[in-house]
């Protein structure tokens, strides 16, 4: 992969398989570091997959669920010094409480840092290509946060689709505005 | 800054226009965005395509969307084109710059381009 914004892409599409209502991408930045987090109210894993939910061999063979996005996403961590934290609640255990969290740690001046890339180009495909559920993004550069909620658009969208061309491109702008910090 | 009063004029504006939307026999335009086609670059394809379907005002025409591994990983990006009556079109190797030439020749004009589907 050659940005994270793509690895980000990849799990947060095993949230949509997982049946999330609500997905949340929340990245944080220091002068050091970068944490993306990948949460969602999706069914979760039971312990036998999650415990070989990181390796590629392994998990291509018993579900197609996982396959190699998680390995790719840790050996992005993993080769800056940082590292990956599953955290799996399964439906059949914890019926009120279940979903997947991802955490993965970056130290970002390392030399083998893959970029961030376009993030805004990550959430808007989830949307668009997932106009029924919703996500919830934060990006914290410390001194700026970028974010966005799909909940909120909903609420003033109505029926209108997510996905529905103006709103996208609507969307698209504002990450991007968000970004570049344009005035109004 | 884009604001939430632009999204409520957008909803507005596209009230009537849903309906027509859900009624309507479309083109399907769907990437595949497994780990394989996100790291081949599906991202941008099906951005460029959502951009380009919406330039050449056929949104209400054709829709956009994704699955997952079609199980040609080496051809990825690989974009499948669905239209009623007609079969199937497969696109490999995609590109943003052969998505545009799609939309404008295969979508608009009706004609597949033969060079880029799959052989």
């Amino acid at each position: 992969m050659k940005e994270l914004s793509l690895n980000i892409l990849d799990i947060a599409e095993n949230s949509v398989r997982a049946g999330a209502n609500l997905t949340k991408i929340i990245i944080d930045e220091t002068d050091d570091t970068i944490t993306v987090a990948i949460s969602d109210d999706g069914c979760g894993m039971t312990e036998e997959i999650l415990r070989n939910v990181t390796d590629p061999f392994c998990t291509t063979r018993t579900t197609r669920k996982v396959g190699l996005g998680i390995p790719l996403l840790k050996l992005a961590a993993e080769q800056t010094g940082g590292r990956v934290d599953i955290v799996s609640r399964h439906e059949s255990q914890y019926p009120d409480s279940h979903g997947t969290t991802t955490t993965a740690l970056f130290y970002k001046n390392h030399i083998d840092m893959t970029p961030l890339g376009d993030i805004a180009a990550t959430v808007v495909t989830l949307i668009q290509c997932n106009p029924h559920i919703d996500f919830l993004f934060t990006h914290n550069m410390g001194d700026k946060v970028v974010s966005l909620d799909t909940r909120e658009l909903r609420e003033v969208l109505g029926d209108v689709p997510l996905n529905t061309v103006d709103v996208i491109m609507w969307i698209k702008d504002n990450l991007n505005e968000q970004y570049n910090g344009r005035a109004e | 800054m884009k604001s939430l009063a632009e999204l409520a004029a957008i909803r507005d504006k596209m009230k009537d226009k849903v309906v027509i939307r859900e009624g309507s026999q479309g083109i399907r335009v769907v990437v595949g965005m497994a780990t394989c086609g996100i790291a081949a670059g599906a991202r941008p394809v099906l951005n460029t395509f959502v951009e380009e379907v919406a330039k050449a005002d056929l949104s209400d025409k054709v829709s956009v969307t994704q699955t997952g591994c079609i199980g040609i990983c080496q051809y990825e990006p690989v974009v499948e084109i669905y239209e009623d009556g007609k079969d199937k079109v497969t696109y490999v190797k995609m590109t943003p710059e052969k998505a545009v030439e799609i939309v404008e020749k295969h979508l608009k004009g009706g004609k597949v381009i033969a060079d880029y589907i799959i052989k």
